[in-house]
C-alpha cells in the first residue's frame, strides 16, 4: 500500500467512523428533548425514564464522537499539510463558527447529564434544547467546509497560491445548501430509524411494553418525516452535482459518454476498460430528465474530461446505487407509517411494520456512509475540486501504513465496545406492561 | 494584528492547560490512588471531571482551529515534524474520553469498571507527557530545522532524523514530565477545594505537595537542558528584561501555593497553583516570541491574510459573547456550594 492510499484510506477510516457518533450527537437530543416535554405534559414517568436512558446512550456516543472529531481536526494537517497550508485561511472561518457550536454543545450536554437534580425542570428541557441546536450548528458548518472542497470558492490563483481570501465567499458556495440540508436530514432520518428499528425489534417479542411502546413512537416522530423529505433534497443535491461536478454525476450513474437524453441506470456495474456501464436497468431520458428537469437535455459524460481526472467510477456508481436504494426503501417505509398512523392503527400491533422497521435500523447509517462515499470519492483525484490534487496534498512523511493501521485497530476496538454497551444499555429496559399502567420499574443501574 | 492573535490562541492555551490539564491530572491521581480510601478518590475525580470534561476538552479544538485559519504553514509545518507525537497524543485523548465515559456511563459491574478506569488513567498519564514533548520540540527549534530540510528534499537524512530525534531528545521528555508534573499539581490542588470530607482533603493535600516537588524537579531539569537544547528559549528565559520580574512573580505564587497548602487555605492553594502554571507557559511564549515555530516561522510571517485575521476576530468576539456565560453556567452550576449528597456521580447513578 503507497503511503498515499494508506492516508487517503486512514482519512475515510476516519471521516466513516466520526460520521456515526457525529449524527447521533445531532439528532439525539432532539428524541430526549421530546422524551422529556411528554413527560411534563402527561406525567407519565415512562417518558423520564426513556429520556434518562436515551442520554446514557447519548453521553457515550457524544464523547466518542467529540474524541473521534479531535482526530479528525489534527488529521486535516496530519494527513494533508498541503491542503491545509493552502485552504486554513479560507476555509478557516467554518471551523471556528463550529468550534463555538462544539462549545455550547459540550457545556450543555454536561449540563443536562448531572443537572437533573440541580436545575429547573424548564432549564432542563432548555439546556437538552441547545444541544440539540448546537449539534445542528456544528453539522452546519463543517459540511460547509466540505462544500467548499466541492465548489471552491473565495480566493483567486495567482502562480499556484490563493490571494484575495474573501472566507465569507467560501463560505457561501453553491454546495453549501444542498449538502448542509442533505446531512441534517440524513442525520435525523437515519438516528430516527436507528432507534426505532431497535424498539421495534423489542416489540416483535414483546407487543405490549409500553416503554418501548413510546420510545417506538418519539423515535418515529423524528425519523419519518426526515425520510420521507430526503428524497426532495437529494434531487436539489443531484441538480446541483450535475451543474458543478459533472464528472462527479458522471461516475455516480457511469455515464460514460456525453449525450443528450441520456438513461438513467438503476444498478449495474461500470466496467472503465470499455468504458461503459454493464448490466444496468436503463429508463430512456431519465437521468436528463432527473438532472436537468429534461428528458433531452445533454448529460456530460466522463468522456469530457481528460482520463486522469475521473474519479474511480465503479466505487462512486455503487456507492450512490446502495445510498439510492437504503433511502428510498426508508422513505417508501415512512410513508407507510405514515399511512398506518392517519388510520389511527396500532403500528406495535403490525409485525409486518415492525419486522420492517426493525430491518430499517441500520439502513440509515449505512445510507450515510454510502453518501459519504459518493460526496468525497466523487471528488477525487481532486482534494480542492479543480484547484489541488490528493497526491499533492499529502503528508512527506513515509510510512503512513503504519498510522493507518493503528487508527484502524483502535477505531475497530472502540466500535466493538460502544455497541456492546448500548447493547447492554437497550437489554436492561424496564419491562411494563401497557395494561399494567403503573410507574416504570426501577432498573438496575 | 497577528500578535493580538497569537496572544488569544496563548490564552485559548492557557484556559486548556488549567482545565483540561486538571482533568488529565484528575486522571493520574486516579491511578495513583491508593490506601483506604482509594475508592473515595476514584469517586470524588469522577464527580469532579464528570460534568465538565467535555467542554474543557473544546479549548483544544480551540486553538487547533485558531493556528490553522490564523497561522496556516505554522500548523502544516507542525503536523509534518510531530506526526508520531501527535498522532500518540491522540490516540491517548481518544481512549481517556472514551474510557471514561464508558465508566460513567457502561456498566456498574466492578470488573468492567476497573479495566475502563485503568484505560483511562494510563491515557491520562501519557497525553500530558506526550503535549510537553510536542511543545519541547517546538521550543528546542530542532522542528524548524527539521522543516528547512523537508523543504529542500532532505537529502540524505535518514527517516528517524528527520521524524523522531527533533522531538525525541532529554530536554523534550524533561518538558513532558514537567507537563505532567502540572497538571498533577493542578488536579491535587483543586481536589482538595471540591473534596467532600477533610480525610478526603488531607489525601489530595499530600498529593499536591508531592506534584509540587516534582514540578520543581522537572522545571529545574528543563530549564538545565534548555541551555544547549533550546538556546533561544533559554537565553530569554535569562537575559531579557522581563525575565526577572517573571521569575520572581513565578515564585511567589509557587511558595505562595504551597504555604497555602501547608496552612490548608484552599482557595488560596488554587488560585496560586493556577497563576504558577500560567506564568510558567507565558515565560515559555515570551522567550520564544515572536516564533511561532523557531528559527524561520514568526507571528507575522506565518500570519493568514489580513482579511482572515479580521474576520476571524469578529467571529472569535461573537462566540466569546455565546461561550462565556455558557461557562460561567456551567461552572457555577457545578463547581460552587456542592450538595453532595444529591449529586449522581458516573458511579451509583441510580437511573
Amino acid at each position: 500500500m503507497g503511503d498515499l492510499l494508506a492516508a487517503r484510506s486512514q482519512m475515510a477510516v476516519s471521516l466513516g467512523f466520526h460520521i456515526l457518533f457525529a449524527v447521533v450527537g445531532i439528532a439525539m437530543p432532539v428524541l430526549m428533548v421530546i422524551a422529556e416535554t411528554r413527560w411534563h405534559r402527561t406525567g407519565d414517568a415512562m417518558y423520564l425514564e426513556l429520556a434518562k436512558r436515551w442520554a446514557k446512550g447519548t453521553a457515550i456516543l457524544f464523547a466518542v464522537g467529540a474524541v473521534s472529531g479531535t482526530v479528525l481536526s489534527f488529521e486535516l494537517g496530519l494527513l494533508w499539510p498541503s491542503f491545509m497550508r493552502f485552504a486554513g485561511a479560507i476555509i478557516g472561518m467554518p471551523f471556528s463558527l463550529e468550534g463555538f457550536a462544539f462549545f455550547a454543545e459540550a457545556i450543555f450536554l454536561g449540563v443536562y447529564l448531572y443537572g437533573w437534580e440541580r436545575i429547573s425542570p424548564r432549564a432542563h428541557i432548555a439546556a437538552g434544547t441547545v444541544v440539540a441546536v448546537s449539534g445542528a450548528a456544528s453539522a452546519l458548518f463543517v459540511v460547509i467546509a466540505n462544500a467548499w472542497m466541492n465548489t471552491p470558492a473565495g480566493f483567486r490563483l495567482q502562480s499556484g497560491l490563493p490571494v484575495d481570501v474573501d472566507p465569507i465567499a467560501a463560505m457561501l458556495t453553491p454546495a453549501a445548501f444542498p449538502e448542509v440540508l442533505h446531512m441534517l436530514l440524513a442525520a435525523y432520518a437515519a438516528t430516527g430509524f436507528a432507534v426505532a428499528g431497535i424498539h421495534a425489534m423489542m416489540l416483535l417479542r414483546d407487543r405490549r411494553n409500553a416503554f418501548h411502546r413510546r420510545a417506538l413512537a418519539v423515535a418515529l416522530i423524528v425519523g419519518v418525516p426526515a425520510a420521507i423529505v430526503q428524497p426532495f433534497s437529494g434531487d436539489i443535491s443531484a441538480r446541483y452535482v450535475a451543474r458543478w461536478q459533472p464528472p462527479k454525476l458522471a461516475a455516480m450513474e457511469g455515464q460514460f459518454r456525453t449525450e443528450a437524453g441520456a438513461p438513467l441506470r438503476i444498478g449495474g456495474i461500470p466496467d472503465v476498460q470499455a468504458e461503459r456501464t454493464r448490466w444496468a436497468l436503463e429508463i430512456p431520458g431519465g437521468l436528463s430528465l432527473l438532472a436537468f428537469h429534461d428528458a433531452h437535455a445533454v448529460v456530460h459524460g466522463l468522456d469530457a474530461v481528460p482520463r486522469r481526472d475521473w474519479p474511480p467510477v465503479p466505487v462512486v456508481h455503487v456507492a450512490f446505487q446502495v445510498m439510492v436504494a437504503l433511502g428510498t426503501y426508508l422513505a417508501l417505509l415512512g410513508l407507510w407509517i405514515v399511512v398506518e398512523a392517519w388510520r389511527r392503527r396500532d403500528l406495535a400491533a403490525n409485525r409486518w411494520l415492525m419486522r420492517a422497521v426493525a430491518l430499517a435500523s441500520p439502513m440509515g447509517f449505512l445510507c450515510i456512509e454510502a453518501g459519504w462515499t459518493v460526496t468525497e470519492v466523487g471528488r477525487q483525484p481532486w482534494i480542492i475540486f479543480g484547484v489541488m490534487r490528493t497526491s499533492d496534498a499529502v503528508t512527506p512523511m513515509p510510512g503512513l501504513i503504519v498510522p493507518f493501521l493503528v487508527i484502524s485497530a483502535l477505531y475497530c476496538f472502540l466500535g466493538v465496545v460502544v455497541v456492546w454497551l448500548l447493547y447492554d444499555l437497550v437489554m436492561r429496559s424496564p419491562i411494563t406492561r401497557e395494561s399494567d399502567g403503573a410507574a416504570a420499574a426501577p432498573a438496575a443501574a | 494584528m497577528a500578535i493580538a492573535i497569537a496572544v488569544i490562541a496563548l490564552v485559548a492555551l492557557n484556559a486548556y492547560v488549567l482545565l483540561a490539564g486538571a482533568d488529565f491530572g484528575g486522571g493520574v491521581w486516579d491511578l495513583f490512588a491508593t490506601g483506604p480510601r482509594r475508592a473515595d478518590q476514584r469517586a470524588l475525580i469522577a464527580e469532579a471531571i464528570g460534568p465538565i470534561w467535555e467542554a474543557n476538552h473544546v479549548w483544544l479544538i480551540l486553538v487547533v482551529v485558531l493556528l490553522f485559519t490564523c497561522f496556516p504553514p505554522a500548523f502544516s509545518g507542525l503536523a509534518i515534524a510531530l506526526h508520531i507525537p501527535l498522532t500518540l497524543m491522540l490516540i491517548g485523548i481518544v481512549l481517556r474520553g472514551s474510557a471514561f465515559a464508558f465508566r460513567s456511563y457502561g456498566s456498574s459491574d466492578d470488573a468492567p469498571q476497573r479495566r475502563w478506569g485503568r484505560v483511562f488513567s494510563i491515557a491520562s498519564l501519557l497525553t500530558p507527557l506526550l503535549l510537553g514533548v510536542c511543545i519541547g520540540a517546538i521550543a528546542s527549534g530542532r522542528i524548524g530545522t527539521m522543516l528547512d530540510h523537508v523543504a529542500r528534499g532532505a537529502p540524505g537524512e535518514s527517516f528517524a532524523s528527520l521524524y523522531l530525534l527533533p522531538w525525541l531528545s532529554p530536554f523534550t521528555i524533561a518538558v513532558g514530565a514537567l507537563a505532567l508534573a502540572l497538571f498533577a499539581f493542578l488536579a491535587g490542588t483543586y481536589l482538595t477545594v471540591e473534596a467532600t470530607d477533610d480525610v478526603l482533603r488531607e489525601d489530595f493535600r499530600r498529593r499536591a505537595l508531592f506534584a509540587a516537588i516534582a514540578v520543581f524537579v522537572t522545571a529545574f531539569l528543563a530549564l538545565l537542558l534548555a541551555r544547549s537544547r533550546a538556546p533561544r528559549v533559554s537565553a530569554g528565559l535569562i537575559a531579557s528584561a522581563w525575565a526577572l520580574p517573571l521569575h520572581v512573580l513565578t515564585a511567589v505564587a509557587a511558595i505562595g501555593a504551597i504555604l497555602a497548602l501547608r496552612f490548608r487555605r484552599w482557595h488560596v492553594a488554587r488560585i496560586a497553583a493556577a497563576a504558577q502554571v500560567s506564568l510558567i507557559l507565558w515565560g515559555w511564549a515570551a522567550a520564544q516570541a515572536p516564533y511561532l515555530v523557531p528559527p524561520s516561522l514568526t507571528v507575522e510571517n506565518a500570519a493568514a491574510p489580513r482579511r482572515t485575521q479580521l474576520i476571524f476576530l469578529v467571529a472569535l468576539a461573537l462566540g466569546a459573547l455565546v461561550l462565556f456565560p455558557s461557562m460561567t453556567y456551567l461552572f457555577r452550576l457545578f463547581k460552587t456550594a456542592r450538595v453532595h449528597e444529591t449529586v449522581p456521580t458516573g458511579r451509583n447513578d441510580s437511573v
